[in-house]
């Protein structure tokens, strides 16, 4: 039986062969990303770089910007919201209590596990206060204990909300408070079952009368079975007096961050879209979120490109899956959104949406971990994404992993999450941006000042 | 003056035969499950077939440890060509359910399709000749002077 030598080792090759590798001339973010043939592969192709410390170092800013760490040694920071009296919260905490259905869940949790921090979770929101304006942190305390993995989080006419993975609720603010005592008031429960993807990211409306809530779905492409897909892959609208709950928008397979675009005062969110496809399908997404809207998950991505995993097969809702607005490419990841206003951090970056890269797992060439401006004009995306933040990548390793991005309008400043290296970082310019009024193309086109610091 | 001893006795002791048991259980139960998920797209028939076959996989590796230590050892080195063939089939099937544990990982619909049926009749079809190998009587002549 010496012959079966050589089928053996036929075998082998093949599985090793079905790893594939991406095609760089691809332009897979703007309004028309091109999306290659789809490759299922009999494993997927996986990089996942391990954490690493930064070290003296600092992420990457563009020229005429500074990156600062204002806050460290955080229990996995995820979203941030700016009070008004100026601190920040930061929600830390890590979910999910999905059981291994598979052997596959065992295996693939124990490979993903490698790019995270091994710090547990803090299920609490930190308080940061800078009493002096200098941009640096004077008082870091814990603000809330006690929740469950807190991760969405809005501030509407003087009550704080808080999305847990299971339930959305309320708490009474008095300007320039430390911290809050107690659970809180439970407006509504949200759908918690397996919680696949557990984030419940948030956001009010405009005029504060609805909250927005994202709840992502329960499996990859449905692979659980659709029974535990209702109310999952889906927006939220949550009535901030009553509590009642509707589906908003449907077929978002993870939408991880919501915000109001302050040109249109609709909804916006960035959209993970699903695994396994090959290394370039399919690329998450920045898009408006329509009342009503489909989206395509599971049945089909980016319109009505079929996913042949599901069955049975939903032609009839293909047909009515609205293709996002703007690509952001593929497996990056896109954890955080918000928009600028008041003229953002001036130059290029004065209209647009900041969105947080974690970063990909999915493909052998590493994509995201960063945050990327995606311009806009007319409250609409408009150019390519710019990278903001970079840098943590080096080496094969993961420095740290942007979550949460949230913009302070009374700064002009950036907020990141790092919930590798458990870091707030804060991106500024290094000389105060005009603001929208006083904008003219001198100030803009300006060559940034020489370095001081 | 020369005599022909013949010997007639399975290659697999009783702790082999149990381990063996698994795969011939196991394999042909995951068939049934692929074809049931075939046949209705119920996602839990490709769930037990996973597990089916991790099982399956593991006893296949054991058996197939066994089965290359027993050329030396055990009672198929009296029947070399016996031996061969059963490590050969064993080989086999361990790969193929190997592979099949893979295309099993994939998800939705694509974790069964043409590749996992024909895998898991390999499988089923390797196991049951490995029995009737591991189990069947070996004959086998030696010359004694």
């Amino acid at each position: 039986m010496i012959r079966t030598a050589p089928l053996i080792l036929a075998l082998a090759i093949s599985v090793s062969a079905c790893q594939d590798s991406s095609d760089p001339s691809l332009d897979q973010t703007g309004a028309r990303p091109e999306l290659p043939a789809q490759n299922d592969t009999l494993i997927p192709a996986m990089e996942i770089p391990t954490p690493e410390g930064w070290g003296n170092e600092l992420p990457n800013v563009p020229d005429g910007f500074t990156v600062t760490a204002i806050a460290s040694d955080l229990k996995v920071p995820r979203q941030m919201l700016i009070l008004p009296n100026g601190d920040i919260l930061v929600a830390e905490g890590s979910g999910g209590n999905a059981p291994a259905l598979r052997p596959k869940d065992i295996i693939a949790g124990l490979i993903k596990k490698r790019g995270k921090s091994p710090v547990e979770g803090g299920d609490r929101i930190t308080l940061l206060r800078d009493s002096d304006g200098d941009g640096q942190t004077d008082l870091q305390t814990t603000f809330i204990d006690g929740l469950d993995a807190p991760y969405g989080l809005a501030f509407v006419d003087g009550t704080l909300y808080v999305a847990n993975q299971g339930n959305l609720v309320s708490f009474e603010y008095t300007e320039g408070a430390t911290s809050i005592a107690g659970q809180g008031t439970e407006l509504t429960k949200l759908p918690d079952r397996i919680n696949h993807h557990w984030t419940k990211a948030m956001t009010a409306s405009a005029d504060g009368s609805k909250l927005y809530v994202g709840i992502g779905s329960n499996s990859n492409v449905g692979e659980r079975g659709m029974d535990v897909e209702e109310n999952r892959a889906v927006v939220w609208e949550i009535d901030r007096e009553s509590g009642a709950s509707r589906i908003y928008a449907s077929g978002l397979r993870n939408p991880t961050a919501l915000a109001i675009n302050p040109w249109t005062d609709q909804l916006w969110s960035v959209v993970n879209e699903r695994d396994e496809l090959g290394p370039q399908l399919v690329p998450d997404y920045l898009t408006s979120v329509r009342e009503g809207g489909f989206y395509g998950w599971p049945y089909s991505y980016y319109g009505q490109n079929v996913d042949p995993r599901i069955r049975p097969q939903r032609l009839d809702l293909v047909r009515q899956a609205i293709v996002p607005d703007y690509a952001l490419g593929s497996h990056v990841a896109a954890l955080g959104l918000d928009f600028t206003n008041n003229g953002g951090l001036g130059g290029v970056f004065d209209q647009g949406a900041f969105v947080g890269q974690h970063g990909s797992w999915n493909r052998s060439d590493p994509s995201g971990y960063k945050v990327v401006f995606v311009p806009f004009r007319n409250g609409r995306p408009s150019g390519e994404p710019i990278d903001l933040l970079s840098g943590f990548l080096k080496d094969g390793h993961a420095r740290g992993r942007p979550v949460g991005v949230t913009y302070d309008p009374e700064r002009r400043v950036l907020l990141v999450a790092d919930d590798v290296s458990n870091t707030v970082w804060r991106v500024a310019p290094r000389y105060a941006p005009p603001t929208a009024g006083e904008r003219s193309t001198e100030q803009t086109e300006r060559e940034p000042a020489p370095s001081t610091d | 003056m020369d005599r022909t001893v013949t010997y007639s006795r399975p290659i697999a002791n009783p702790l082999h035969a149990i381990l063996l048991a698994f795969p011939v259980a196991l394999y042909p139960a995951a068939l049934l499950s692929d074809v049931t998920y075939y046949n209705t797209a119920e996602i839990q028939w490709s769930n037990f077939s996973s597990w089916l076959l991790v099982g399956a996989n593991f006893f296949a590796g054991l058996v197939l440890a066994w089965a290359v230590v027993g050329l030396f050892i055990g009672r198929a080195r009296h029947s070399k060509g016996r031996g061969l063939s059963y490590l050969g089939v064993v080989a086999v099937m361990f790969v193929a359910g190997v592979v099949n544990s893979f295309q099993h990982a994939r998800d939705g619909w694509h974790s069964v399709e043409t590749l996992g049926l024909v895998l898991s009749l390999v499988c089923t079809v390797l196991a049951l000749v490995a029995a009737f190998l591991a189990h069947g009587s070996a004959h086998s002549a030696e010359k004694r002077a």
